[in-house]
């Protein structure tokens, strides 16, 4: 065991625990935002810097600070160190100029983007951005792409966290998916155009932290904040069942997978559940899912419906 | 009985004098004051032959603008119904197909777009809200009627024509 210390809060873990790890188990705004972190997915985080955070003390035996601001995700805990996250006017700094290098090829689309009212960079942007940006070049552009016939690319909008990439290496059989090129030009790409036919490849669309990868069938149809989102289940042979319904009226729109509070999927759910069954008389329905208070989506009056419903889940 | 407060006065019921139970004056008195109020400035108009001034940024009827080349702004991104203090506005997205590059500006836009006048409280918010310069009120007055259904407002009466523009450069934010 090691104890740690993350912005004045101490807290006990198992040895080879993250610092995003240990910060997550207390909770609150103590754990650093994440973008291409996904807890369900091995070897994830590490590319985009936004869960950077300064270790004032190494450990109880060598208590010197690391040089530089270190990557909390891929940073495992030593006993007695001591982090600073939200109190460190340095890592507010450094990650308000990493929200500006995210966005120097991001597009403001939003009003356009499926992905608006539930995007990880938009409340990024929101809390720890800056208001411009001193980029003054054009940005990159790609043509709009379709991978196979459920999923949308928006390559534009992608910010190269790989966590489809991983997705499809850890869940799919078989290779499908990767980035091609380098640096300034590298894109998501299926090897050759080739579709994706694999059972889970639907789960692309939750990992993405962007509106990089959009559900096709669910493409313009409403806006998120118009939806309901509501627990429900089914007996699938392939998954789990358990899913997000979002609907309107009576219709259900969309079809995801639980996100837990930090935006990760809990369980995979297989493409019949997503894509196949949109008729609300094919699920057993358990309730209002549980949405942040600070989501646009509670701007629904939901929140007053689902009230009842929060009471019990509570207790 | 003892009075509640000091304020109470006792009811004199002292007899008119004699001037006073003539009435004449106290006739003619009231009546001066009436003459001299058609001599006076009116405070109505006659509307509609004349129609007062209205303030540069007076909040009547929504207009859905079109950029210069007469594409429309809007891009149903819902902002303006999310706002909407009184749950007036509706609309329902489509994608924008091939060759209608000039009717619409961006590749979503709104197939439905309608504002109940009703619902409607005129507080300006939609226009605040809206990202896309698209939707702004204007000092055009909704319309009397009999039925409710005239005042669900669609697309045909809320976007702007193309030979009819509606300038609305003095509402504009200026910084």
């Amino acid at each position: 065991m090691a104890k740690v210390t993350i912005d004045g809060q101490t807290v006990e873990v198992p040895d080879g625990t993250t610092i995003l790890q240990a910060a997550r188990m207390i909770g609150g705004d103590v754990a650093p935002p994440t973008m291409c972190y996904h807890s369900k997915l091995k070897t994830s985080g590490g590319y985009c810097r936004t869960c950077i955070v300064k270790v004032s003390k190494g450990s109880d035996k060598d208590p010197r600070p690391m040089p530089k601001l270190v990557a909390s995700c891929r940073t495992t805990v030593m006993d007695g160190m001591e982090v600073q996250n939200n109190t460190s006017p340095e890592v507010v700094d450094a990650r308000k100029g990493v929200v500006e290098f995210l966005l120097i090829n991001h597009p403001l689309d939003c009003p356009v983007c499926d992905q608006a009212g539930e995007c990880h960079l938009q409340d990024l942007g929101y809390k720890n951005g800056g208001e411009g940006t001193r980029f003054d070049f054009e940005r990159r552009t790609f043509e709009r792409k379709d991978i196979g016939d459920k999923i949308q690319l928006h390559m534009n909008r992608c910010i190269l966290c790989y966590r489809c990439v991983k997705t499809a290496d850890q869940i799919c059989d078989g290779r499908v998916h990767g980035v091609m090129n380098r640096g300034d030009v590298s894109e998501i790409s299926t090897y050759i155009e080739k579709a994706i036919d694999n059972d889970f490849s639907g789960n692309m669309i939750d990992v993405c932290p962007v509106g990089a990868l959009t559900d096709k069938t669910f493409r313009f149809k409403s806006r998120v904040w118009f939806t309901k989102p509501m627990d429900a289940h089914r007996d699938c042979k392939k998954c789990s069942g358990k899913v997000t319904l979002w609907e309107k009226g009576d219709e259900v729109l969309r079809v995801t997978g639980r996100k837990d509070q930090w935006g990760e999927v809990e369980e995979w759910i297989c493409n019949d559940c997503r894509f196949d069954h949109k008729k609300i008389t094919d699920w057993v329905i358990e309730g209002p899912r549980k949405i942040d208070h600070k989501s646009v989506i509670s701007q629904n009056h939901y929140m007053k419906l689902a009230q009842p419903h929060y009471k019990k889940l509570d207790k | 009985m003892k009075a509640l407060t000091n304020r109470s006065k006792m009811v004199s019921n002292k007899e008119l004098t004699f001037m006073e139970s003539l009435y004449f004056p106290a006739i003619i008195k009231g009546m001066m004051i009436t003459i001299s109020h058609l001599f006076t400035r009116k405070a109505t108009i006659s509307y509609p032959e004349v129609q007062r001034e209205f303030a540069p940024v007076y909040r009547g009827k929504h207009v859905l603008k079109r950029d210069a080349k007469g594409a429309e702004n809007c891009t149903a991104c819902g902002l303006c119904a999310v706002a909407c203090p009184a749950e007036a506005i509706t609309m329902t997205a489509a994608e924008r197909k091939k060759g209608e590059e000039a009717l619409y500006r961006e590749e979503k836009y709104a197939a439905v777009y309608e504002i109940n006048m009703l619902r409607c409280i005129f507080c300006g918010l939609c226009e605040e809200a809206c990202p896309k310069e698209a939707i702004f009120l204007t000092d055009e007055i909704v319309k009397t009627s009999y039925e409710r259904k005239d005042f669900i407002y669609g697309k045909d009466k809320l976007v702007e024509s193309l030979d009819k523009r509606i300038d609305i450069t003095k509402r504009q934010n200026k910084y």
